[in-house]
C-alpha cells in the first residue's frame, strides 16, 4: 500500500510559528525536565491558583465604549444584564492622544472608536447608576493613564467608594505604544515615569488595583507570532520592574499588581501552549531575576482577547467560529478575564446583537462545555507539552537577545522590536496572498453574496454635544483655580514627585484632558518616533 | 506607457495609529517595483498634500480605521487640489463601510481596498489606472 502524500510540505503552527510533527509521544516531553508542577504551584505552568474556575470563573469583560458618556452608560448596563462581570473602557482617540473633543485634530474622531471623555463630569456621569466602589473596571489608557485615572479616583469618591476599595487595571503600558499601538505622546522616559508614578501610587493607596496591563496583544495584532507576542511582553515587564526597583519599590510590594494582556488566536494548541509557557518563564524571572518572595509576585494574571485581525469581513458569520475557538483557547489557557471579539469586528464597533453573540459565547464555555471543571485539562497532552517547553524556549532566547542589546527600552529605541514584529507582519501577508495559510471566505471558498448587517454608527451629533459640554463646563468653573492648578502640575512634572495627587487635584477643579495633558506637553515635549521604514 | 516608477506616498491621516496595514502595503508595493514614501501617522491632511506635491507623486494612498475617513480623505485631497493641478490618483483603505464608499469616491479617491485585499489587487489597480491616465494623455 503507497503512503498517501500529507496536505502541505511543512506544517507549522502558523506562518513563522513552530514545526508540527505528524504526531506525539511521550518521547517528546522527556528530554527537557518535566515540569510536574500542580495548579498553584512554582512555576504556576498549569495555573496561578489550584482552584482554577472551580470556585470562580474567568471575568467576562467585554471591551465597550462610544459616542457620548450616556450612550457608553447604557451599553454597559445592557452589557452587565446580559451577564458580563467586569467593564472595560474604550475611550475616544482624542482622549487617548490627550486633546479635548474641540481640538482640531479631535474633531473627526470624537465618540468613534471610544467614549469622549473630556472632564471628570463626563467621567461621573460615565458611571451613572454604576457602584464603583463594587465593580471591576479595566480602562484602556495609556499616554492619558495618569489623567483618567485621577479622574476615575474622584468619580468614585463622589459616589462615596474610598480608592482603597476600588478594584479594576489602567492598561499604562507605554513600551508596547511605541512599537505596535501608537498612542503615545511623551517620549519613552517620561513615558516611564509616568507609568512608574502610577504604579507607585497604586502600590500605596490602591491594594486591590492592577497598576499596568503589560500587554502583548497589540503586537499579536500588529504581526507579531506568539513567541514575539509572549517574549516582547515578558520583556517589557522586566523593564517595568527594574524601573519601579530603580525608585526604590520593593519586588514584592507592586508585583502581585502587575498583570499581562494577551491575544488568542486560531491556533488552539500553540495559544494553550503560549500561556502556560508565559506563566512558567514569568514565575522564574521574579524569582531568580528579581528575588521576589511573596508567591503572588510570580503568579503571571492576564486578561485575554480573542485576535481582532484574525476576523474577515467577507462572511463575518465565520467570525463567530473563529472567535469560539479562540475564546476556548484562553478558558483552556486559565486566563483571569475575557472578551470576545463580535462578529461585525471588521466592519464597525459591535452592534448589540453581535456582543450578545460573543456574550453568549464565553457563557456556552462556561456552562455548557465542561472546560471550565477541572484545571488546566489539557496538561499532559504530549503535544502540548511539547510545545509548551518550545515556546518557553523561543522566549527565553528572545530575551537573552534583548538583554545583550540593553533591555526592552534600548531595543525599542533601537528599531529592534518594530523590525522583528513588520518581518513577520510581512510574511504573513505573502503567505496569506499566496494561498498558503487559508483564510476561509476570503482567499478560499469565498463567496460573492454580501451579508447585510446592521451595524453601529456614530454620526456627527456627538461632536457637537463634546463642544457643547466643554463650553458648559469652562464657563461655569474657576478658571484661575484651573490656571494656578495647571502652574503646579508643571512644576510637579519637573520635579520627582509623583504626579497622582496634583493630577486628582487638577480633575477635580475641573481641569480638562487636553489642558492637563498640553501641561504636560510643556514639560516633556512630544515624541516623533524614528521612521522605521 | 508609463516607463518611470510609479512614485507612491502612503499616509494615515488624524489621530488612528493602526499601522500594520499601511506598512505591509508600502512594503507589498516596493516589491512590485514601485518607489513608496510612507509618511507615518498622525498627519493633517495638510501636511500630507505638502508632502505629496513635493515628492511629486503619481498616487496617494491614505489609511484610517478609526471611522474619520469621510472627513479626513476628502481634506487631504481638497487640500492637495488646493495646491497641485497635477492628476494623481487617490486610493484608501481601513475600515470603511460599504455605504460610504460612494462619497469617499465623489470626493476624488479612486478605490477603496478594505480588510482581505491582497497586495497585487493593489498593485495592478495603480498601473491599470496609470496607463489609463497616461492613454488619456496621448492624443
Amino acid at each position: 500500500m503507497t503512503e498517501m502524500e500529507e496536505r502541505k510540505k511543512e506544517f507549522r503552527t502558523t506562518v513563522d510559528g513552530i514545526a508540527v510533527n505528524r504526531a506525539y509521544t511521550p518521547d517528546d516531553i522527556s528530554e527537557n525536565e518535566i515540569d510536574a508542577s500542580l495548579p498553584g504551584e512554582y512555576p504556576f505552568t498549569r495555573n496561578i491558583m489550584s482552584t482554577g474556575y472551580r470556585t470562580r470563573l474567568w471575568t467576562m469583560r467585554q471591551y465597550a465604549g462610544f459616542a457620548t458618556v450616556e450612550e457608553t452608560n447604557r451599553r454597559y448596563k445592557y452589557l452587565y444584564q446580559q451577564g458580563q462581570t467586569g467593564f472595560s473602557v474604550a475611550f475616544h482617540l482624542p482622549t487617548q492622544m490627550g486633546y479635548d473633543s474641540d481640538h482640531p485634530l479631535a474633531l473627526p474622531e470624537v465618540g468613534r472608536v471610544g467614549v469622549a471623555i473630556d472632564s471628570l463630569p463626563d467621567m461621573e456621569d460615565l458611571w451613572a447608576g454604576i457602584p464603583l466602589g463594587e465593580v471591576s473596571t479595566s480602562m484602556t489608557i495609556n499616554a492619558t493613564a495618569p489623567i483618567i485615572l485621577a479622574m476615575y479616583i474622584a468619580a468614585a469618591e463622589k459616589q462615596g467608594a474610598a480608592q482603597s476599595q476600588l478594584m479594576g487595571t489602567v492598561q499604562n503600558d507605554l513600551l508596547k505604544e511605541y512599537v505596535a499601538r501608537n498612542t503615545y505622546i511623551f517620549a519613552p522616559e517620561p513615558s516611564m515615569r509616568l507609568t512608574t508614578d502610577i504604579c507607585c501610587y497604586c502600590a500605596q493607596n490602591m491594594p486591590k488595583w492592577n497598576s499596568i496591563s503589560i500587554s502583548g496583544y497589540h503586537m499579536r495584532e500588529a504581526g507579531a507570532t506568539a513567541i514575539q507576542e509572549a517574549a516582547f511582553t515578558l520583556a517589557n515587564g522586566i523593564a517595568y520592574v527594574q524601573a519601579m526597583i530603580d525608585r526604590g519599590m520593593e519586588v514584592d510590594s507592586f508585583a502581585p499588581r502587575f498583570s499581562f494582556f494577551f491575544a488568542a488566536f486560531n491556533n488552539l494548541f500553540e495559544e494553550v501552549a503560549k500561556f502556560r509557557a508565559l506563566r512558567r518563564v514569568w514565575a522564574k524571572i521574579m524569582k531568580e531575576r528579581f528575588g521576589a518572595k511573596n508567591e503572588r509576585s510570580m503568579m503571571l494574571k492576564f486578561h485575554v482577547q480573542t485576535g481582532g485581525c484574525t476576523l474577515a469581513e467577507q462572511q463575518p458569520l465565520n467570525n463567530v467560529v473563529r472567535v469560539a475557538i479562540q475564546a476556548l483557547a484562553a478558558v483552556l489557557g486559565s486566563c483571569q478575564s475575557l472578551h470576545t471579539n463580535s462578529y461585525d469586528e471588521a466592519l464597525a464597533l459591535p452592534s448589540e446583537e453581535a456582543v450578545q453573540l460573543a456574550l453568549r459565547t464565553q457563557q456556552i464555555l462556561a456552562y455548557e462545555s465542561g472546560v471550565a471543571d477541572t484545571v488546566d485539562p489539557m496538561g499532559g497532552s504530549y503535544y502540548l507539552e511539547r510545545l509548551t517547553n518550545q515556546i518557553e524556549a523561543g522566549i527565553e532566547k528572545y530575551i537573552a537577545t534583548i538583554d545583550k542589546i540593553g533591555g526592552a527600552l534600548e531595543a525599542i529605541k533601537r528599531g529592534y522590536i518594530q523590525r522583528e514584529i513588520r518581518r513577520s507582519a510581512y510574511n504573513h501577508q505573502r503567505a496569506v496572498d499566496a494561498g498558503e495559510q487559508v483564510v476561509v471566505g476570503v482567499n478560499k471558498y469565498t463567496s460573492d453574496e454580501p451579508l447585510d448587517l446592521e451595524l453601529l454608527e456614530i454620526d456627527g451629533s456627538v461632536t457637537r454635544k463634546q463642544i457643547a459640554r466643554l463650553s458648559k463646563l469652562k464657563s461655569g468653573r474657576d478658571n484661575e483655580r484651573v490656571h494656578q492648578i495647571l502652574d503646579k502640575v508643571r512644576q510637579v512634572a519637573r520635579s520627582k514627585e509623583n504626579t497622582m495627587p496634583v493630577l486628582i487635584e487638577a480633575v477635580k477643579a475641573y481641569a480638562t484632558v487636553g489642558e492637563i495633558s498640553d501641561a504636560l506637553r510643556d514639560v516633556f515635549g512630544e515624541y516623533k518616533e524614528p521612521s522605521v521604514l | 506607457m508609463v516607463s518611470k516608477k510609479i512614485r507612491v506616498l502612503i499616509a494615515k491621516p488624524g489621530l488612528d495609529g493602526h499601522d500594520r496595514g499601511v506598512i505591509t502595503v508600502a512594503q507589498g508595493l516596493r516589491d512590485a517595483g514601485m518607489e513608496v514614501i510612507y509618511l507615518g501617522l498622525r498627519l493633517t491632511p495638510e501636511q500630507i498634500a505638502e508632502a505629496a506635491i513635493q515628492e511629486d507623486v503619481d498616487v496617494i494612498g491614505l489609511s484610517c480605521l478609526s471611522g474619520g475617513h469621510l472627513a479626513l480623505f476628502s481634506k487631504t485631497i481638497d487640500s492637495f487640489r488646493k495646491k497641485s493641478h497635477k492628476k494623481v490618483i487617490f486610493i484608501g483603505g481601513g475600515i470603511i463601510p460599504k455605504k460610504d464608499i460612494p462619497a469617499l469616491k465623489a470626493s476624488g479617491i479612486a478605490e477603496t481596498f478594505g480588510p482581505g485585499t491582497p497586495i497585487n489587487k493593489i498593485a495592478s489597480f495603480i498601473k491599470a489606472e496609470l496607463e489609463k491616465g497616461s492613454d488619456d494623455n496621448e492624443d
